[in-house]
């Protein structure tokens, strides 16, 4: 397997009045050509400020990119001009937001929205460009698609908006998509369309995904690697099915087991993590889960832990004490 | 649990449309959205009934016409023995104490211009229940009884997370001693970790006061951990009534089955050995719903020659579980 992306170290800020926001902290992993990765986490963990990091779309100001390398297909990404990034942007690597609604013009027909890109990145000409987005509509599942092709978003409904916005990622090849909580805004059986159609595209397509959600059923469906995100550190990253049968880091472990399952006793009381997530404005030195973590010792309240392998090279974790804990020596 | 404590509310064929029109000065209705369109339960007293349903079944509109915040347009709620849809004035007012919402967006549904000692209060204010004094001892009552800090009381709502604001929607909706609390997806706007605790401080207020839950929600495994019992609804009707683990066990509606299949489960296991149906298509329009049964232009297992025609009744396929399909029957285990 190729590597795809490579993102070393980064880094992200915001300079806002109250005070200096530490949004992503230090991520570093990377993605292959092919592979689905899930970023999980809860709101505002930085999965959503990583990825528009690694698009160079965080507005500056009050944001800073401070440091890190997004190596994509050869290029840092973080250091090209700005007519570059925007040729490798919607080309190469694509974005889908989780609000069809707000992302797409309201003004403007559907068509002209995926022809417009057809045209600027691979300069196609009318004819080309609509044959094209017809192609493309079909693909994602929308009947009659060549007659659709004048309508308006608003004349398409959430999920069939939502299918508009993938095909108009899928309009130049990516070799990455990136998906923003895609799905978040839909009802559950029209995220499990919106779900099989991205597994069929990718498999048919071969490109790699990066799925960016909250919902850990989720990425446990469609991904092959999983990255946990909190308070803008990657705490735990590894296969599925590794971070979800053999868990390591407290905070999933908190969170998988406060989802009532649908197998589990219904009537008992839900384990749930004391606390709120931690203010990132002035964010203190030391683990940033261990103010709600049953584990933390002196060490986790100092020293900021780092990714290190466990069992397998392939799953790591960020904490000091995973060891002591599965060991059931705490 | 649904025991002999006998019934605390009857919804009989309750419908809401919506005109849908057109003009501003000469006003004239073109088409009806028919969101709540005959809808039929019983709530028992001390129980949760879940209310299931995706975007525009009606689910929310259920709840809010119970309480007259919209006003029906055919259909009963008894409560308590009283229909309370033919309530009026000082009357329907002592009757709305009984009754009480929390509702899906703490923060859009507190006013962030008060207090949340006054916004916990205020109920108690319209009522004219008790003096000032007394007032703000009930006050701190509340919100100790929601897990907040007394202290907080002169604090406004955005210095509190979001977890924190739901409960003084809680603190706030508790204050008159409510017999019923329709709770309006009252945790799909939290984050994962914080929805637990929500659904475990609703679980004990329940038992402290024996509340009655209407629990309004599109979280299928949310809505079974905290139900007794279980309404699916679509397209403004219930297609399947049930005890939870009948509905969880052995769905007999179509829709319900789909719909149970789409809950993503953390577990690649379970993934794994379960059956997964997808429904195609949307959700067609309230404002003109399929003829027949109204599910049968998604329906996987849908006989074109019959359910297209005829509109099942909600029947009583077992004791307790009732469902409206032609053909549930072939689903009995």
């Amino acid at each position: 397997m190729n590597e795809l992306l490579r993102i070393e170290d980064l880094q992200t800020r915001f300079y806002i009045r109250d005070g200096t926001v530490n949004a992503v902290n230090g991520v570093s992993y990377s993605i292959n050509e092919g592979e689905i990765l899930g970023v999980v986490g809860e709101s505002g963990c930085g999965k959503s400020v990583h990825a528009l990091s690694i698009m160079r779309l965080i507005p500056d100001p009050p944001g800073k990119i401070e440091s890190g390398e997004v190596w994509f297909d050869g290029q840092d990404l973080l250091t090209v001009s700005d007519e570059e990034i925007r040729q490798v942007r919607g080309g190469r690597l694509a974005m889908v937001f989780q609000d069809p609604m707000s992302s797409l013009n309201p003004a403007m027909t559907v068509g002209f929205q995926i022809e417009e890109a057809l045209q600027l990145h691979l300069g196609m000409n009318d004819q080309q460009a609509e044959d094209r987005t017809a192609e493309l509509l079909t693909m994602v599942g929308i009947p009659d698609a060549s007659n659709r092709l004048d309508d308006y978003p608003h004349q398409f409904s959430g999920g069939m908006r939502q299918r508009v916005m993938i095909a108009m990622g899928l309009s130049c090849d990516p070799k990455l998509l990136i998906a923003d909580e895609p799905t978040t805004a839909l009802d559950v059986t029209i995220q499990a369309q919106i779900v099989d159609l991205m597994k069929r595209l990718q498999a048919e397509l071969g490109m790699a995904v990066m799925w960016i959600t909250h919902d850990l059923g989720v990425v446990a469906d469609l991904a092959e690697m999983v990255n946990v995100m909190y308070a803008g550190y990657i705490v735990e990253r590894g296969n599925v099915r590794d971070v979800f049968k053999r868990t390591r880091h407290p905070y999933t472990l908190g969170l998988l087991r406060s989802l009532p399952g649908l197998e589990a006793d219904p009537g008992a009381e839900l384990a749930t993590i004391p606390g709120i997530p931690p203010d990132l404005i002035d964010l203190e030195p030391g683990c940033p889960f261990a103010a709600r973590c049953a584990y933390a010792n002196e060490q986790c309240w100092t020293e900021t832990p780092v990714l290190e392998p466990t069992e397998s090279e392939r799953h790591t974790v960020a904490c000091w004490r995973w060891e002591d804990i599965m060991r059931g020596a705490v | 649990m649904a025991d002999g404590n006998g019934t605390l509310a009857q919804v009989r064929g309750l419908v809401k449309h919506f005109p849908i029109t057109r003009g501003t000065i000469r006003k004239r209705e073109v088409g009806q959205i028919r969101a709540v369109d005959g809808v039929t339960f019983d709530l028992y007293r001390g129980e949760t009934l879940g209310l299931v349903g995706e975007t525009g079944s009606g689910k929310t509109t259920v709840g809010r016409t119970m309480l007259r915040l919209y006003e029906p347009t055919a259909g009963e709620v008894i409560f308590d023995g009283v229909d309370l849809m033919s309530m009026k004035g000082k009357d329907l007012d002592r009757m709305r104490r009984r009754i009480s919402m929390i509702f899906q967006d703490p923060f859009a549904s507190l006013n962030p211009r008060m207090t949340i000692g006054s916004i916990v209060g205020e109920p108690l204010v319209v009522h004219e229940a008790g003096n000032k004094k007394k007032r703000q001892a009930r006050v701190q009552q509340l919100l100790e009884l929601v897990g907040l800090n007394p202290q907080f009381v002169n604090r406004y709502p955005h210095e509190f997370s979001g977890g924190q604001q739901q409960r003084i929607g809680i603190a706030r909706a508790l204050a008159l001693d409510p017999e019923l609390v329709i709770c309006d997806e009252p945790i799909s706007s939290l984050d994962v970790s914080i929805q637990a605790q929500i659904v475990n401080l609703l679980d004990r207020l329940q038992d402290e006061l024996g509340l009655t839950y209407l629990f309004i929600a599109h979280d299928l495994s949310m809505v079974r951990h905290i139900s007794d019992r279980i309404a699916v609804m679509y397209l403004g009707k219930i297609v399947e009534l049930a005890d939870r683990d009948s509905i969880y066990l052995n769905p007999l509606h179509p829709y319900t089955q789909a719909l149970m299949s789409a809950v993503p489960v953390p577990d690649p296991d379970l993934l794994e050995t379960r059956e997964r149906v997808i429904l195609k298509g949307d959700i067609p329009s309230p404002a003109n719903p399929p003829t027949g049964c109204n599910f049968h232009t998604r329906c996987p297992v849908v006989r074109t020659d019959h359910c297209p025609l005829e509109e099942p009744e909600l029947r009583e396929l077992r004791p307790g579980h009732w469902v409206a399909c032609h053909y549930a029957e072939e689903f009995l285990q």
